[in-house]
């Protein structure tokens, strides 16, 4: 497949910068620890089982802020242009620059989790529902990317990360929206950050099946199968202008 | 049922390049208007012509990088339109910017766009090693390349889009940045190519289409200008010779004096210049000397492009 040679280049490009590497793992990484020494205080979203779902989405703005700008760069240094030069689909293009965050972003999550169960994370219900939630997240963030590297240059890029990382906050993984309420819960209950986090969060704390969280997986679906088919369509118009 | 049986003949046809009132706008303004042009099978065709001329938009919709805003054109018989992957297949581009992945070395570099290209491993090693002795990059082959100099890019960006064995080669300004040595050795490499694979080559240096194109269009606010061979181009507006008289103290008496016999005569920062059709070194000397002129030298000068470009536009063409 051609674009896995594209996903190949890709992948080096990750592994030969090592500060983006070390900032999209490491600083996660450092956000769990003290968030979770902070819980000792008695703030239960602080509890490692609560904070590390919350953590790894965290996580994964990070991967999407790297893979927006790796595409956005190509763009502005016309490597792209030479790229799509070559005999590749616009589907092909989105797996080949997404394959390779989507490996940083599942290596993220495990050693997120692994250092959660490590400080007391425990999971009630079924792992696998939560990877299903979380894999299905980390393809929302790294779609999205595309999309943002595909239309912004690099300095819009870091911008448009920002307000990511704003939105985020409606996922309530840093503060309890339900006791703020009002807008927050409005505007969370429209965004799917927050139905990931309620959804992990359910499996893991109080054991909820499959039928418990399809609410949210819906939203989690059409939020994910959305942003793919943008990033498809957004390469295509890039292909043919 | 009967179905519909599709047919397609392949007529030995051996145009590369066919583009027929190919046009380009981006809003109100016209960047490609209508041209016509078909490059054949083996062909060396450049295209000449000012920034801002539609030199690289019309490369950017024969490599399916921009959709036409009318016309046609086809690649090898693949129209640009409806089967870009299949045109994609069959050309090599080096782009106006180097367009080099910066991280990974020149080797991966070139293997990167054999991967994508499908022409398998071996045949890539094979291809990117041969281009990596012939663009002097051997040594530096497992340097990561944004580590070269600009040169140094500009000789892999070229070798990038010959790696795949593309049958039609688009070169926009492949030699912008090479020192004088590594350009004539690209000019030998290209210049080896023609006959097997078709090239299309925008350039500023005049001199490189002069030395490598069979021919050459000349385009101009989107526009085809002329079309021809270099020497053809060049023979229509050389009808008049001109000499060159290499005179540094050319005095308005000597002037008056030389244009006595040759109205034409005009003083240039070397001397004079005349121009006409029986001109005798003998006579302008004659002219010259009784008002103590040194003459050094007297020389015909040739038409260049350049001067092709100035008579057909009114241009300069390095603008």
């Amino acid at each position: 497949m051609r674009s896995t040679e594209l996903a190949k280049r890709n992948l080096k490009e990750v592994i030969r910068d090592p500060l983006s590497l070390g900032m999209a793992v490491g600083l996660p990484l450092v956000l769990l620890l003290t968030l979770q020494a902070l819980g000792g205080d008695g703030a239960p979203f602080l509890t490692p089982t609560l904070l590390t779902p919350g953590i790894v989405l965290f996580g994964f703005v990070m991967v999407m802020f790297s893979s927006a700008m790796i595409l956005s760069r190509d763009r502005e240094t016309s490597l792209l242009g030479r790229l799509l030069t070559a005999p590749l689909r616009s589907s092909d293009f989105v797996s080949g620059y997404s394959l390779p965050y989507l490996l940083v972003a599942m290596a993220q999550a495990i050693v997120l989790m692994t250092v959660g169960a490590v400080l007391g994370l425990g999971s009630a219900g079924s792992v696998v529902l939560v990877a299903l939630v979380l894999a299905a997240m980390a393809v929302f963030y790294v779609a999205l990317g595309m999309i943002l590297g595909a239309v912004l240059t690099v300095a819009q890029t870091s911008g448009a990360y920002a307000f990511v990382l704003i939105l985020t906050i409606f996922g309530g993984a840093w503060f309890d929206l339900e006791e703020i309420g009002g807008l927050f819960i409005t505007i969370g209950d429209v965004l799917p950050f927050k139905h990931a986090l309620d959804a992990s969060r359910a499996v893991m704390a109080d054991g909820a099946g499959l039928g418990d969280i399809a609410p949210d997986l819906y939203w989690i679906g059409a939020y994910t199968t959305g942003a793919v088919v943008l990033a498809i369509a957004t390469f295509q118009r890039e292909m043919r202008k | 049922m009967i179905g519909k049986v599709v047919v397609t003949v392949h007529v030995d046809d051996p145009v590369a390049i066919r583009a027929t009132g190919l046009a380009k706008r981006f809003g109100d303004h016209v960047a490609v208007a209508g041209l016509d042009l078909t490059v054949e099978e083996g062909e060396l065709f450049s295209l000449l012509g000012p920034n801002g001329a539609g030199k690289t938009t019309t490369i950017k919709m024969l490599c399916c990088l921009l959709r036409p805003s009318g016309g046609t054109a086809s690649i090898l018989g693949h129209d640009v339109r409806t089967d870009p992957i299949a045109v994609k297949q069959v050309i090599g581009v080096s782009p106006q910017e180097t367009a080099l992945a910066p991280n990974l070395n020149a080797w991966e570099n070139l293997g990167l766009m054999a991967g994508l290209h499908g022409i398998g491993k071996q045949r890539g090693r094979r291809r990117a090693a041969e281009l990596l002795e012939v663009t002097g990059l051997a040594n530096r082959a497992m340097d990561k390349v944004k580590q070269y100099s600009g040169g140094m890019q500009r000789r892999l960006s070229i070798a990038m889009a010959l790696v795949a064995d593309p049958q039609v080669v688009f070169l926009d300004e492949p030699t912008i940045g090479l020192d004088p040595q590594a350009r004539r050795g690209m000019w030998d490499y290209v210049a080896g190519l023609k006959g097997t694979t078709t090239i299309v080559l925008t350039t500023h240096y005049l001199e490189e289409a002069d030395a490598l194109a069979d021919r050459v269009a000349v385009v101009d606010g989107g526009a085809l200008v002329a079309l021809g061979t270099p020497a053809g181009l060049k023979a229509k507006i050389s009808g008049t010779p001109v000499m060159m008289v290499e005179a540094p103290n050319v005095t308005d008496g000597a002037l008056a004096a030389l244009r006595r016999a040759y109205p034409t005569a005009r003083v240039v920062p070397a001397g004079v210049e005349i121009e006409g059709d029986d001109l005798s070194v003998y006579e302008i000397a004659d002219c010259l000397r009784p008002f103590g002129v040194e003459i050094r030298s007297t020389s015909i000068k040739h038409v260049s492009l350049d001067d092709v470009f100035l008579e057909l536009t009114g241009k300069e063409l390095r603008e």
